[in-house]
């Protein structure tokens, strides 16, 4: 059996009387794409600093590719990449300069780094702004660029940190498709995250960090096991359905789960079929209009939900910070 | 060689971006030109007073270049997180922080320069000991650069970076011996102008350009090569305990 790219053993951080992050473990094989999923203050930054070496573990072991760095991450730092959750780059320095000071700084010699550049550039679809200063990009512009300044010296381990997080639709969704392509060749993927969809969609394995501890990690099967067979439909009402409303539901509708929503939102699981129509008519017979109806499949975020206790409203809400 | 292919792309990178610039360039030149002119015109002497004046001046010329942007562009690049690109790179600290300080150090001799040659086209400047004097604007720009560094890293934001060299460089003006001997200050401040490294630089400039000098130039070097040391270990020190967290 292969080495862990990534073995972490009880890491534990704190700043003064604040814990950032206790007790956290977790084994990445090579290849992995593993997704560090919690709300802003879990302590997933912290936790990204440790392993790439802007930060010293109080406690724990820390082994990256087979190198110990526990003390002292330099050893190992030849094969990270890091996107960490600011665009860093140089404002005065140009695309092209940028991705060819990046690899200066990993030892590529000149011709090399300028050809990866070019190469980079195109592929992140900024071949035409290579040339323009860092500081006039957009902001998802800015974030392609940064995450190409990550992989310029070409390395087996890539740590991402909110690689998506405040830049527009598009950009996000060609980020997402570059990672997945980048993990295809064989890079192993250590991406931060609030957007619980783009951990399910990119992520083989997954760990939910909450307040500094993690409380849940395996594989995307392992997770969504669970709910698997469930089906749920999200009800849009007019108004808001109250208790005795609910009471009734459950009453008439044995063998379904009624879970009030934000606003007049109500989510309804069932682990059989659906018979939309006569609850639909109960509701409206009810005094509560329904709007629209909209069947789907429990997700990632139900699972999250359900284990961290931390409402869906709030991970969205900090995704969009 | 990996880790010369990065110290040189650092060096480079901060030339472009910060040392170079029309601002920069036009401050390393008038700033050791005023200071002459200034001293120049109150010493009244004529002509004769230039030698008198080159050692202090071209030791001012050096503090300022070398100090002017480094602790500025250190802080800076903390506070905007660009630093932390180098600091995760795989060029051990102690090369990082080198490349780091070699722009502010090639400013500080360039520096040097401008009134050595404005000193050549008045006076014609025979008797120089080139061999003491080259050594010394190296050394000068090191301890100072290295003085630049202790202070961006002692700091987090730039005002901050700009206001504490401002409190370090110019008691240094009065207190180190660059326009009036040390032995001309009161009692009480002479221990202070001993601890302070541009006393030993400019009393050794004094050597290569005069033939004397308070204290023996090879103990003055020395005392330098102490003070570069000091200053660079207390900053990778700082930079250990303050940035890798």
């Amino acid at each position: 059996m292969s080495k862990p790219m990534i073995l972490a053993t009880g890491l534990r951080k704190t700043f003064g009387d604040l814990t950032a992050v206790e007790d956290v473990s977790f084994s990445i094989e090579p290849g992995d794409f593993f997704g560090f999923l919690g709300p802003n203050g879990a302590g997933k930054t912290t936790t990204i600093k440790m392993l790439t070496g802007l930060a010293r573990p109080d406690a724990g072991s820390l082994e990256i590719a087979g190198i110990e760095c526990s003390g002292n991450v330099k050893a190992a730092q030849h094969l990270i990449g890091v996107v960490p959750d600011e665009s860093n780059l140089y404002p005065e320095l140009t695309g092209f300069e940028n991705l060819s000071f990046c690899g200066a700084l990993y030892g590529m010699g000149r011709a090399a780094r300028e050809e990866r550049a070019s190469l980079l550039l195109e592929a992140f679809g900024l071949g035409e702004a290579g040339h323009r200063k860092f500081g006039g990009y957009s902001r998802g512009m800015k974030r392609k660029l940064t995450i190409a300044a990550g992989i310029v010296h070409k390395p087996p381990i890539l740590f991402l940190d909110e690689p998506t997080t405040g830049i527009d639709v598009e950009s996000a969704r060609h980020i997402r498709k570059l990672l997945a392509n980048l993990h295809g060749t064989g890079t192993t993927v250590f991406l931060t995250t609030h957007y619980i969809e783009e951990a399910e969609r990119l992520c083989g394995r997954i760990a939910f960090i909450v307040n500094g501890r993690i409380v849940r990690q395996d594989s995307v099967d392992n997770l969504l096991a669970p709910v698997k067979g469930i089906s749920q439909l999200t009800v849009y009402c007019a108004n808001r359905p109250d208790e005795s409303v609910l009471a009734d539901l459950r009453h008439a509708f044995p063998g379904h789960v009624f879970t009030p929503e934000k606003g007049s939102v109500l989510s309804v699981q069932s682990s059989g079929a659906f018979f939309i129509a006569p609850l639909l008519s109960f509701l409206e017979e009810r005094g509560v209009p329904v709007l629209e109806a909209v069947r789907g499949r429990p997700s990632l975020e139900d699972v999250f939900v359900s284990v961290t206790g931390i409402g869906r409203e709030q991970m969205r809400k900090e995704g969009k910070r | 060689m990996k880790h010369g292919i990065a110290l040189y792309a650092i060096l480079s990178k901060d030339m472009k971006a910060y040392y170079l610039k029309p601002p920069n360039i036009s401050w390393g030149l008038i700033f050791p030109l005023a200071w002459t002119g200034m001293f120049f015109i109150r010493s009244g002497g004529g002509l004769d007073d230039i030698m008198g004046l080159l050692p202090g001046v071209t030791a001012l010329a050096i503090l300022f270049g070398t100090t002017s942007m480094l602790a500025v562009t250190v802080t800076f690049e903390k506070k905007n997180s660009s630093f932390d690109r180098l600091l995760l790179s795989p060029l051990p600290l102690e090369m990082l922080m080198l490349a780091k300080t070699s722009g502010a150090i090639l400013f500080g001799v360039v520096n040097a320069m401008v009134p050595v040659l404005l000193a050549i086209v008045f006076t014609g400047l025979s008797g120089v000991n080139w061999a003491l004097f080259f050594p010394t604007v190296l050394l000068i720009a090191v301890v100072s650069a290295f003085l630049g560094l202790f202070v961006a890293v002692a700091v987090s934001e730039v005002f901050e970076a700009q206001t504490f060299s401002n409190f370090i460089r110019f008691p240094m003006v009065f207190l180190c011996g660059l326009f009036f001997p040390v032995s001309d200050l009161p009692a009480f401040l002479r221990p202070l102008s001993y601890a302070l490294p541009l006393t030993y630089g400019a009393d050794t400039l004094r050597w290569a350009f005069l033939g004397k000098g308070s204290m023996s130039p090879q103990l003055n070097i020395a005392v330098l090569c102490g003070y570069c040391l000091l200053l660079f270990a207390l900053t990778i020190r700082n930079v250990r305990r303050k940035w890798i967290l």
